[in-house]
């Protein structure tokens, strides 16, 4: 028998896989359409009904009823799902791909069995309205969660309200503004600090519920400046919104003395814990002095992320903003499980009903797998993980570490690809789309892009050595190709669902088209007056 | 705990020791204490998170979890005549098919190449729902109709640069508690109130509160409680006259049957997706759409994203990207349009497979089942002795408000009752509205069955007796 496996192995190196997605060049929906094809069918009333109500349709007023029918396609139950398979094989899912690159995002292993459990149906049929001795076994799982994430921040109350992250940093400054409209100064208060390296949403959401943005940029060691912070507090800081580790991966080791500084003034300090993942068991929200935090459940607590939800958070506060969260709280007598209302001071309601409880119950469900000393080693491998891929990353010539010299790094690193874009004239998004060609990809960094040519990359606790080094192995391969062939990674991906999209037309509201109907009457215009050629 | 008493956990592989310490060398540190050296003793916690002990293995974990979800007795156990805002209907199997596919389920925010199928796939979404609505933009989906109803307000009030919102009273509390904490920062909010006996807008209530102020009126069709709203046309004209916008709410389900808010003068439409191919999950089913037609004015206000088909280097070929991109806080933080952020991505694309398997034929039996099945619901109600249902004379779709007052027996009374008989009745309305003491909100769907219907009815005859 031929030795296969002595063919992979070039020169005693990791074989660089020969992947290529599935490429199924699907058309759009509504081109499979055919007249008649019926995908599902829906239960009819029966015939004693309808011989009881007659034509109700009809009896509606002529203004309420649709004259066309909705121009949706026709298309029989297999051929939909045909279709809808082939796109998820176009898809690079964290279960399929070592999906170390997506940093910030904290893609970790989101367990099936999690899964299975999520979709039973004393859960997946239960209605929030239910009497609430019916639904004891999932306020349970949300009371005990609130337990096990006061133990791990050391907040006081929580809610699992907010339907994402951002959702609770917009929550946590509702609650912010609640507390100071409370002692008369809600005029005053104008103002939330955050950093350049928070989540864009800690700005954005802040603003949103009405505050005045002051963002501070870093110091030159990469650290949130503390100068600039204790400039920036006045009688008018209603707060700080802040991440740490920060995006960079860099913990500022100062961060109680930030914390004081706001209180100084009588501001309070919201802690975005969306990069809690080298964290857990080693500092906690409380020790630092703050007043509010939020977790994601899809990043820290293993959810999956969905393609962008649906996914949970949970906010924490102090005993003395506890008023203000929102209803309903989770209580338990001792005997039984209650949604409780009677919370006059409450910001009131954030989303319907009480959180996502699928979401919940996943999250639930790992951290008892885990248990303190699991939820500790997930920390502690996480950071391992990221400080060996960062040794791995530093030695491929023109890539840098940014910040924080010969220190060390939380969860994740911002690398800069800088000095190869320098040298080779191809950019970070060139060597992003170029790796996809070997199954992985990366995200590069929020704006604005302080790094240059940024990656960000976060292993989490959930990929091996091995899966770590194939990483590191891809992004050698292509800054060597960006020195040997600059062209091929300038023109990537090559081995991709599609080619380079044309996204010039994205931002004309001539061209654009977010539906396909809208798409067909800008494209059949331009048919026509180019004489049936497309631009 | 030593490693070399420990077993290695499923979920983190380098925890195994020799690769633990294989790593360590290699990245020159003696322990992975070394690796905390930025963390300052002051911050370090070094007491014991107080966990329970954890259920390693996975059947000890799954036993443990369908333990306490056995405390549950879910709609499948017990015949619910619940609505409210979360909808019991039929969930096609491809539908759950789909979203538990594991490259769609575990993706997040990939390129638009490597992660295609996820662009296509809600660009497909809004495609369908913008046929639904006869609408040329639709939103990728943001948290639920609550977020969405929301922005809309926010986002007319940009639009016309006005700073007054006036809601119909006929909204769920809850989401006017939701509009309330959102329009805080910029805009005053103010209820216009509803038709006492139609349980319609009250147009003379809008057209005395309206003013040169008002950014945009909101009402909903069907109205929360059921009713639908026969002068939805004047009511959009009434804001227009005003200078405002009008901004609909809708359930995506009616509309099979039921004409689309565009066609009666709505400038931006919201609703909820969870009755399109969601399961009601204690509440976790949900996600919000917001449309819009095709005007620049209206789609550089949109906060999400919103994904646009473009061509690509090779001929025919479908691309997608993000349309107006630097609109967003991604792009430019604070002052980009409120946030966008992770919402309920995979339930767009639910949604978009439910339509795609309705198709418009589908569309229009859900609507004639539903309405058929909630009008024999209501008329076999009515015949009970004080029993009035429905509660208001205007037309209904799948909801309707049932009146027990005349019973002499609480709402709480009867419903306790039902339970008995394994049914849940409809929502209590008496602590939302008072005005409405002693009725109830029913809802009939395409998933109730005659036999259902006729065990509701007995069951509260039997209860009011």
């Amino acid at each position: 028998m031929k030795d296969i496996a002595a063919a992979r192995d070039s020169r005693g190196a990791p074989p660089l896989r020969r992947f290529h997605q599935a490429r199924w060049d699907e058309p759009i929906i509504f081109e499979l359409s055919a007249p008649g094809e019926r995908g599902v069918l829906v239960p009819l009333a029966e015939a004693g009904v309808r011989r009881a109500v007659g034509d109700v349709v009809g009896s509606l007023p002529a203004s309420l009823r649709r004259k066309t029918p909705p121009a949706l396609p026709e298309i029989s139950q297999n051929r939909v799902l045909r279709h809808y398979v082939r796109l998820s094989q176009e898809n690079l899912g964290a279960d399929l791909n070592i999906d170390v690159g997506q940093g910030t995002c904290t893609m970790k292993y989101s367990p099936k069995v999690n899964d299975q459990l999520a979709r039973l149906p004393q859960i997946a049929e239960l209605h929030p309205l239910q009497d609430q001795d019916t639904v004891q076994g999932i306020l349970e799982i949300m009371y005990r969660f609130e337990g096990f994430l006061r133990a791990i921040s050391g907040m006081d109350a929580f809610s699992l309200q907010p339907g994402a992250g951002s959702a609770a940093i917009y929550a946590n400054a509702s609650i912010i503004r609640a507390y100071h409209a409370s002692r008369g100064e809600a005029d005053r208060r104008r103002e939330i600090i955050t950093t350049i390296f928070s989540h864009p949403s800690n700005a954005a959401c802040a603003k949103t519920a009405g505050f005045d943005i002051v963002t501070l940029h870093p110091d030159e060691d990469g650290y949130p400046d503390l100068k600039a912070l204790k400039a920036a507090v006045s009688e008018r800081t209603a707060g700080l919104m802040i991440t740490n580790p920060e995006d960079t991966g860099i913990f500022n080791p100062r961060i109680r003395e930030f914390v004081d500084a706001v209180h100084q003034v009588g501001g309070l300090c919201a802690y975005d814990q969306a990069n809690a993942n080298g964290i857990l068991g080693v500092t906690r929200a409380r020790d630092a002095g703050f007043d509010l935090c939020h977790f994601n459940l899809h990043k820290t607590f293993s959810t999956p992320h969905g393609c962008g939800g649906p996914a949970g958070a949970a906010i924490g506060v102090t005993r003395e903003l506890a008023r203000f969260l929102p209803v309903p709280a989770v209580t338990f007598d001792g005997k039984r499980y209650r949604l409780d209302y009677d919370r006059p001071d409450s910001i009131g309601k954030i989303r319907p009903w009480y959180g996502v409880a699928p979401v919940i119950l996943r999250a639930y469900a790992w951290v008892m797998s885990l248990g303190a000393e699991g939820l500790r080693e997930v920390s502690r491998v996480a950071v391992l993980n990221n400080n060996y891929l960062l040794k791995k990353m530093l030695e491929i010539r023109g890539v840098r570490a940014p910040y924080a010299k010969g220190r060390r790094r939380i969860e994740q690193v911002r690398y800069s690809w800088e000095d190869l874009c320098r040298e080779t004239g191809v950019h970070t998004e060139d060597i992003g789309l170029r790796a996809a060609d070997y199954g992985v990809h990366y995200w590069m960094s929020h704006h604005p892009w302080i790094v240059r040519e940024p990656c960000t990359l976060e292993p989490t606790e959930s990929y091996s050595k091995a899966d770590l080094d194939e990483y590191a192995a891809i992004l050698r391969h292509v800054a060597e190709e960006a020195r040997t062939d600059p062209e091929r990674v300038r023109t990537s991906p090559h081995n991709s669902a599609v080619h380079r999209v044309d996204t010039r037309g994205l931002d004309d509201p001539a061209e654009w088209a977010m539906t396909w109907r809208a798409y067909r009457r800008k494209s059949a215009r331009s048919s026509e007056s180019h004489g049936g050629e497309k631009t | 705990m030593r490693n070399d008493h420990r077993t290695v956990h499923p979920y983190i592989p380098n925890s195994a020791p020799a690769v633990k310490e294989a790593m360590l060398r290699e990245v020159g540190a003696r322990s992975e204490e070394d690796l905390y050296e930025d963390v300052p003793e002051a911050l370090r916690f070094r007491g014991s998170l107080e966990l329970p002990e954890p259920l390693a293995s996975e059947h000890l974990l799954r036993r443990h979890v369908e333990g306490l979800l056995s405390k549950n007795r879910s709609c499948k156990d017990i015949l619910s005549f619940l609505g409210a805002g979360c909808y019991p209907h039929a969930v096609p199997a491809v539908c759950d098919e789909v979203n538990s596919r594991g490259e769609f389920l575990t993706a997040y925010a990939g390129e638009p190449y490597d992660d295609h199928g996820r662009f296509q796939a809600l660009f497909e979404y809004a495609s369908l729902m913008g046929e639904l609505l006869d609408m040329d933009v639709v939103n990728v989906p943001t948290y639920d109709g609550f977020q969405a109803a929301a922005t809309a307000l926010r986002m007319a009030a940009r639009i016309v640069g006005r700073r007054e919102v006036l809601v119909s009273r006929a909204v769920s509390p809850d989401k006017l508690s939701k509009i309330r904490d959102y329009a805080k920062p910029r805009l005053s909010v103010r209820v216009f109130d509803f038709d006492p006996a139609t349980g319609e807008p009250d147009r003379d209530s809008l057209e005395e509160m309206i003013g040169k102020e008002t950014a945009a009126v909101y009402f909903e069709n069907p109205s929360y409680l059921g009713v639908l709203a026969t002068q939805s046309a004047r009511i959009s004209d009434v804001a227009h006259d005003a200078g405002a916008l009008s901004v609909v709410g809708v359930d995506p389900s009616t509309l099979g049957v039921i004409t689309p808010p565009a066609d009666y003068g709505a400038d931006i439409v919201v609703g909820d997706l969870q009755p399109l191919g969601m399961h009601m999950q204690f509440g976790g089913g949900h996600a919000g759409f917001i449309a819009t037609r095709d005007d620049p004015k209206f789609v550089m206000e949109y906060p999400s994203r919103l994904f646009g088909i473009a061509p690509t280097s090779v001929e025919g070929e479908y691309g997608f990207g993000d349309v107006a991109y630097e609109r967003t806080s991604f792009a430019v933080r604070e002052a980009g349009k409120e946030w966008v952020g992770t919402a309920a991505a995979l339930w767009g694309i639910t949604a978009g497979v439910y339509l795609a398997l309705m198709g418009p034929h589908g569309m229009r039996e859900l609507g004639e089942s539903m309405l058929a099945k909630s009008h024999y619901a209501a008329r076999r109600l009515s015949r009970i002795p004080r029993v009035r249902a429905p509660r208001f004379r205007g037309p209904f779709f799948h909801e309707f408000v049932v009146d027990y007052s005349r019973t002499g027996k609480s709402v709480a009374r009867i419903h306790r009752a039902l339970l008995r008989n394994g049914i849940f009745g409809g929502t209590d309305l008496s602590r939302e509205f008072p005005d409405l003491k002693g009725c109830a909100l029913y809802c009939v769907t395409e998933a109730h069955s005659q036999e259902d219907i006729d065990r509701l009815v007995d069951a509260v005859r039997e209860a009011v007796a």
